[in-house]
């Protein structure tokens, strides 16, 4: 922030008329300012000496098809863009800084938060790194994985879902994302009756869940995926055929192999490549080598093609959706949490009269019969369990990409240090390989098929 | 593992009396004691500093060391890797124990990582290695991650690096130590482009100074931030809220389970 002088001679140069308006002398005016703008600012002017026209133009961080608070600083010719740069850091919340601070199993709490709308990646991911530090990896129990797929492959269809409707409202079709809006919320209706929360589950705990499905949701899931089908080929009728959709989106963002690969870009940006990289066939968790379905791929690297490949996706994991509710009625009654007493909290539990979840056989049990299992519930849930020291890595496949988790310990009942690579964040890193050289419109449907999420970008 | 140790002096850990993960694997049987990297001292029970422990575990000493150097055989494909790599650095003049510090394998069992720890000299050297013999091949990197522990003294900055091997389906990761007082790493965005933003990242949470770096600008933090928020001595202000007189500290001064 800086006060600013009106119309002030020999002032410093600005990006920006003076604002106009009744302003009283002598009351300071502020207007947001930041970063190198002043430099950039400056260097306009000067090219303007030389009888050059530079308009830098700044993108965000409000604006709507930003995905939220990214900030693009575009300098432009005419309509075409010359440079492309990125801000970030307006959503910063120091979400890996608060999880120094809390249990291991609060730490879920926090990651949750981080990529709001692929929350359940975020918790897997990091509790499978939890439990590699543990040594417990191979101990969780089958139902626990096959939960922990189920809700992830939901989820990557609800992001899908937001990627696909919001990247079409920015390009005005609004019917795209009322469309895909519409069937996401089918998916979070699941997400409602399994964990209580469309999003900030904290469902995915160290060991296993948090608690067993509903009784009856093989059934509401049976009933969802006709209808997500449904609005699945809605969206595919509206786009994939559209001439006008197809002229906005054909050739526009191009990213080849090679420049993936440099940018350390993975998703389906590196999928459109024709490179079928996808985590959950390179180096599964969970369980993923286990089950039956394909990576598409496409060879245009452009963004129609990772629309193709989206609501692709969005096919194949329905198709894990449908094994996993197999596997869900076989293993009916099983554990959904490790056996050791030391790391697990209670997981089979019940909806009590005032509506919470509750295991009333344990509370039965540590407030009725046994002192020592009082004492150690009330250990294990104010000062947690100890990791042992050393570090660990865990990636996913999380929907923009392979979101990475790095652990490190003390040996305390905290984590020491967690870092978080999310995808979105590296990704953004392509803005400028992909939209300079274009026109301002494509500016917008490149970062919509990057399909940043500014809550895990910023963390 | 100590239980207790009178006087509140700085103590000299030894390997014995570490509190590692499995304390009897840091101490190989035969040869000599594994290098032991002791990256903090723990104190009393609580993390309460100064006074009031009344738990009686005031005393309490603990050195947490990291896990050491491991022994060979390093299993799987971890001495092929190690192998191949010396051979290559070998052929570029680089001679292998100068470049890699320490190789460690933990954590123990299924689920082992293979961890380089490589001196900051060579660092580029190893990645460039790394990437681009056919053997090795680990085009992808996964960005960089720091970690700060202040006791480790001389060390107390660790800038982490995550590589894939797409070709031959590895992972592995070189971790990079440097003083407090010299915080300088080689920048590695000549072999990954990827870890621009990466080390932007670390240097704006860690103040690791990464040397030839297109445009090392803080990307989080806004521009003119004091401090660098991830280091662990840096100060939690936290918002003084009030309830009826009482007010609530910053979670770093908060009584807690240590």
């Amino acid at each position: 922030m800086s006060t600013h002088t009106t119309g002030a001679p020999g002032a410093a140069p600005h990006a920006t008329r003076p604002p106009v308006g009744d302003f009283e002398p002598g009351i300071p005016s502020f207007e947001a300012s930041g970063g190198d703008w002043a430099d950039v600012a400056e260097s306009a002017v000067a090219a303007a000496a030389l009888g050059e026209e530079r308009i830098v133009v700044n993108m965000g961080p409000q604006h709507p098809s930003t995905h939220g608070v990214l900030r693009l600083m575009l300098e432009i010719d005419g309509e075409t863009v010359t440079e492309a740069r990125c801000g970030i850091g307006y959503l910063h919340t120091g979400i890996e800084k608060n999880m120094e601070y809390r249990t291991w199993t609060q730490g879920v709490t926090f990651c949750t938060r981080m990529d709001y709308l692929a929350p359940l990646f975020q918790e897997t991911a990091y509790c499978l790194a939890v439990e590699k530090l543990l040594g417990i990896t191979d101990d969780v129990p089958e139902r626990a994985s096959v939960i922990r797929v189920l809700m992830m492959e939901l989820n990557r269809i609800a992001s899908h879902l937001v990627c696909l409707g919001t990247g079409g409202n920015e390009m005005g079709a609004t019917t795209v994302m009322t469309v895909a809006f519409t069937a996401r919320e089918e998916i979070l209706r699941i997400f409602e009756a399994v964990t209580g929360l469309r999003m900030n589950h904290a469902y995915v705990r160290p060991g296993g869940v948090a608690q067993d499905v509903p009784p009856d949701l093989v059934e509401q899931v049976r009933k969802a995926d006709p209808l997500v089908r449904r609005y699945l080929g809605q969206l595919g009728d509206l786009m994939l055929a559209n001439p006008i959709f197809k002229g906005r989106l054909v050739g526009v963002g191009h990213l080849n192999l090679a420049g993936c690969m440099a940018l350390g870009v993975t998703g389906p940006v590196l999928r459109s490549t024709g490179h079928p990289y996808d985590v959950r066939k390179a180096d599964p968790y969970c369980g993923y080598e286990t089950y039956d379905f394909d990576v598409p791929t496409a060879t245009g690297a452009d963004c129609y093609d990772r629309v193709v490949l989206r609501l692709e996706e969005c096919y194949q994991s329905l198709h894990i959706v449908e094994q996993c509710l197999e596997r869900l009625e076989a293993t009916a009654g099983q554990p959904v949490m490790v056996g050791d007493r030391k790391i697990a909290w209670p997981a089979q539990l019940a909806i009590g009269s005032d509506g919470q979840g509750n295991s009333l056989e344990h509370i039965k049990e540590i407030m009725g019969t046994s002192m020592e299992a009082l004492i150690h519930h009330f250990k294990l849930v104010t000062e947690g369990f100890r990791v042992p020291v050393g570090q660990a890595w865990q990636t996913v496949e999380h929907p923009r990409g392979e979101l990475g988790v790095h652990l490190v310990s003390d040996g305390g009942t905290r984590p020491y240090r967690a870092h978080f690579r999310d995808p979105s964040f590296n990704n953004l890193q392509a803005v400028a390989a992909m939209c300079e050289g274009g026109q301002v419109a494509d500016v917008v449907v490149a970062v919509a098929s990057l399909d940043p999420v500014l809550g895990g970008v910023d963390r | 593992m100590t239980d207790e140790k009178s006087g509140a002096g700085t103590p000299v850990p030894q390997p014995e009396e570490v509190q590692g993960p499995r304390s009897s694997d840091l101490v190989s049987g035969s040869g000599a004691p594994r290098t032991l990297e002791v990256v903090e001292v723990r104190e009393g029970m609580f993390g309460v500093r100064g006074s009031g422990d009344t738990s009686g575990y005031g005393g309490l000493v603990q050195p947490v060391a990291m896990p050491g150097a491991s022994p060979r055989p390093y299993g799987g494909w971890f001495d092929e890797v190690v192998d191949v790599l010396a051979e290559v650095l070998a052929a570029s003049g680089v001679p292998f124990d100068a470049a890699v510090e320490r190789v460690v394998v933990d954590p123990p069992g299924a689920h082992a990582e293979l961890t380089l720890h490589v001196h900051r000299d060579h660092l580029v050297d190893v990645c460039r290695a790394l990437r681009d013999d056919q053997d090795l091949r680990f085009e992808l990197s996964l960005g960089v991650s720091g970690v700060h522990f202040p006791h480790d003294v001389g060390r107390e900055l660790h800038a982490v690096y995550h590589l894939t091997s797409i070709t031959h389906g590895r992972r592995l990761r070189l971790e990079v130590s440097v003083p407090e007082a010299d915080p300088h790493v080689p920048t590695t965005t000549s072999v990954y482009p990827t870890n621009d933003w990466h080390e932007r990242e670390t240097w704006d949470f860690f103040g690791i100074v990464f040397d030839g770096h297109p445009s090392l600008a803080r990307i989080e933090m806004p521009d003119d931030w004091p401090g660098h928020p991830q280091r662990k001595d840096y100060p939690l202000g936290g918002i003084p809220v009030e309830y009826k007189g009482a007010t609530v500290p910053p979670p770093d001064t908060r009584r807690s389970y240590s």
